[in-house]
């Protein structure tokens, strides 16, 4: 709605027709914290609290919206993605949680990017759809991430609700006395489905995993795929590898069509027992090159599990982007610098876009705040640090606390206790002081370091500093810690 | 013709053969010498060899936190031309130490491999690419197929390949007795630093021990440790022959 849309502190409703009465489908916060939740009928709604904010419910709308989310978390996180209607999305996050730096920082990311952009999201990660589907609903503070093979444990202490039952069914359980999903489990099948016909075994099959559920993933209609499909299931990594060749040649020529370079592509190999095996890989430029995709492809045949065979394989451009043909300029004088974007894309699919980085100055003189992680791509910036004082080697990640002997307060230590080996200090270089930086935490107003380059008769140099500044006890501990090791 | 020279031509003829056989062509010829005399003339071609595998250690303490060791390396990748790659190990890396070595922040790729294993075939591949200037990995334990690959890689494109070796105990470090198949090995311990007419830190100074070079025989150094532009250098009041031999060598468990 744009600017018109109300502020998040004024109770919303949505209301929709049940039958011939207006009911209400759906509240947010404010709403519900004024008592007002789905099933309520809009006229009780109104006279119940003043100032509601009464919308038509658009489900088409709602559910075109829905899928563009998905398609947005098929792009940036796996590439088995699915609306799950008529409020979630569901990821098959097997195989790609590594390339966010695993599953807990996965979510996060997710749940960051989403309330970034103004949805109020809970996720969960379980072994199974249901599971995850009924932990992201009931039991998720807004993430939860469990661990393999204890799904069932935690879903199994949840309301009969989190089922995916049909609302009469679910109502009947209640009244016959069930409350949680254990007390089903506990139950005899037989009588159960007898009873309530073949559904509820289904849906208690699927939470406990005895039963696969497929996720039928989003197609976004600008999405260029190509597919093959085998008349006998194939198996061989060779065999695979020579496929992938085939449909990367083919994907090619399709992006060349729309002048696009694939950032991300989707392998995706069903297997004859109805699983998918996928693989993900990422480029950190648009790339059109037949060659470099197929060898970043074939690096990760050896994660596809065959089973009894794949028999079809599709290819996707997950995220494509223009890439226009470039007239580069030869010089005379300057010797362009090597393209090592190929050997990044590799390195990167291989240990997580994450994990490979730049580093760059910042202009802070607290040390570890001085280095910043910056993506590859990012502009190189010319600055450097200032250097007017010798840097250690290494920088412990956690300075350490030492015992020493000093002469006055503010002077450096005489000898000094580290892990255990006690040093003299011949020489001393010092103090560099540093002030705490009062614009990013009130605690470092007054704090300051004194930092000092001493060296032991055997010639080792260590970075220390004192917290404080040796006279004024409101700036610090006054005790000695090692942060550094020179080489 | 005397038989002497016969000999040699002869020898130099078998020579020929064998590094022929071996299959190291024009690039096996490139080096990069260190500026020193005394250093460069120990090694064979004049300097360390492009395109091929090099190993450094810290002696002592260095051992463990390998900081002298990463800065010799760095010196030695900054004077090489193009992106840096360093696959870190412990994340206890400080950039700007680096940049004073000369390798700025604009050069380093920096990568966490996770595992050895993994960082090992990482390497290979940065190797393998040639358009890197230099490749570094920190690693602990290294055997000879392992390293035979990454001298075999380097070698077929001519990127030079520096291995930081770094031990979790000092025990560990008997390891680096084992052969590899790097040509060279270093082993960089940290002496008392230059003396001052004032109350400081001087330069650093290093005591770096050229333990196997293939071709050429081992040596030992006193060195002032990189400057900005990752050069080392004797130290002056050394500079007329270092007094290396008479000292007795170190070894690197203390």
């Amino acid at each position: 709605m744009g600017d018109a849309a109300p502020s998040a502190e004024t109770p919303l409703v949505l209301v929709g027709r049940e039958g011939r009465r207006r009911v209400v489908l759906a509240a947010d916060h404010a709403a519900k914290a004024a008592g007002l939740h789905a099933g309520t009928p809009a006229t009780k709604a109104q006279a119940l609290v003043p100032g509601l904010v009464i919308l038509d419910a658009e489900p088409a709308v709602d559910a075109e919206a829905l899928e563009r989310l998905a398609v947005w978390a098929l792009k940036h996180y796996s590439p088995i993605v699915a609306a799950d209607p008529p409020d979630g999305i569901v990821i098959d996050a097997t195989g790609v949680a590594h390339l966010h730096g695993g599953e807990e920082a996965m979510q996060n990311h997710l749940l960051h990017r989403l309330s970034g952009s103004g949805f109020l999201a809970t996720a969960a990660m379980a072994d199974t759809w249901s599971a995850a589907h009924a932990l992201a609903r009931y039991a998720a503070r807004p993430s939860i991430v469990m661990s393999a093979g204890k799904s069932v444990e935690a879903m199994a202490q949840l309301p009969l609700a989190s089922l995916r039952l049909p609302a009469e069914m679910a109502a009947e359980l209640r009244r016959l006395g069930f409350k949680s999903v254990q007390d089903l489990l506990d139950q005899p099948r037989a009588p159960l489905i007898l009873r309530f016909g073949p559904e509820l075994g289904r849906r208690l099959d699927q939470a406990t995993g005895t039963v696969r559920e497929l996720i039928e993933r989003v197609q976004p209609p600008e999405l260029i795929e190509t597919k093959q499909v085998f008349a006998e299931p194939i198996g061989a990594p060779e065999t695979i590898a020579k496929y992938v060749g085939k449909l990367v040649a083919k994907l090619c020529q399709e992006l060349e069509e729309h002048a696009l370079g694939a950032r991300r592509l989707d392998l995706l190999c069903h297997r004859v027992d109805n699983r998918t095996e996928v693989v993900r890989v990422g480029t950190a430029t648009p790339v059109r090159d037949v060659k470099r995709l197929t060898r970043l492809l074939t690096d990760k045949i050896e994660t596809i599990d065959p089973g009894f065979g794949i028999e079809i394989m599709t290819l996707a451009a997950a995220i494509a982007e223009p890439l226009e043909p470039k007239q580069r300029v030869s010089s005379l004088v300057q010797e362009a610098e090597a393209d090592v974007s190929s050997l990044v894309d590799v390195l990167a699919n291989r240990v997580g876009e994450r994990r490979i980085y730049r580093l760059e100055p910042v202009a802070s003189d607290v040390p570890e705040r001085s280095v910043k992680r910056v993506a590859l791509l990012a502009p190189k910036s010319e600055n450097d640090w200032p250097d007017h004082w010798p840097r250690p080697a290494r920088l412990l990640p956690h300075p350490e606390q030492i015992e020493t002997m000093a002469l006055l307060p503010d002077h450096p230590p005489v000898w000094f206790t580290w892990r255990g080996v006690r040093r003299r200090v011949s020489r001393t270089d010092g103090p560099e002081r540093v002030y705490g930086e009062w614009w990013k935490a009130d605690p470092e107003l007054e704090a300051v370091r004194d930092y000092f380059q001493v060296e032991d008769e055997s010639g080792e140099r260590y970075w220390i500093y004192r917290a404080g500044d040796g006279e004024d006890p409101a700036t610090g501990s006054h005790k000695w810690f090692l942060h550094g090791i020179y080489g | 013709m005397s038989i002497t020279s016969a000999t040699s031509t002869a020898i130099g003829g078998l020579r020929e053969r064998i590094r022929r056989i071996e299959g190291h062509g024009s690039l096996r010829k490139a080096v990069l010498p260190f500026g020193i005399s005394e250093i460069d003339r120990r090694l064979p071609g004049g300097g360390l060899a492009l395109g091929a595998l090099h190993e450094v250690a810290g002696g002592g303490n260095g051992a463990i936190d390998g900081a002298a060791a990463a800065l010799f390396a760095a010196g030695i990748a900054a004077r090489t031309k193009g992106q840096v790659l360093w696959c870190v190990g412990r994340p206890d890396l400080f950039a700007p130490a680096l940049a004073q070595a000369g390798l700025k922040p604009g050069r380093v790729i920096y990568m966490e491999a996770g595992d050895e294993k993994t960082a090992l075939a990482c390497l290979e591949e940065s190797l393998r690419h040639g358009g890197l200037g230099a490749a570094i990995a920190e690693i602990s334990k290294l055997t000879m197929t392992a390293s035979r690959r990454l001298q075999l890689a380097a070698e077929t494109a001519g990127t030079i390949g520096l291995i930081v070796r770094r031990w979790r105990r000092q025990t560990e470090a008997a390891d680096f007795g084992q052969p590899t198949a790097a040509v060279t090995r270093w082993r960089v311990s940290v002496l008392p630093s230059a003396p001052l007419p004032v109350p400081g830190v001087g330069r650093a100074r290093w005591h770096l021990e050229l333990l196997r070079c293939r071709a050429g025989d081992s040596a030992d150094f006193y060195v002032e440790a990189c400057d900005a532009k990752g050069r080392i250098a004797l130290p002056a009041d050394l500079a007329d022959g270092s007094g290396a031999a008479e000292d007795g060598r170190r070894s690197a468990v203390r």
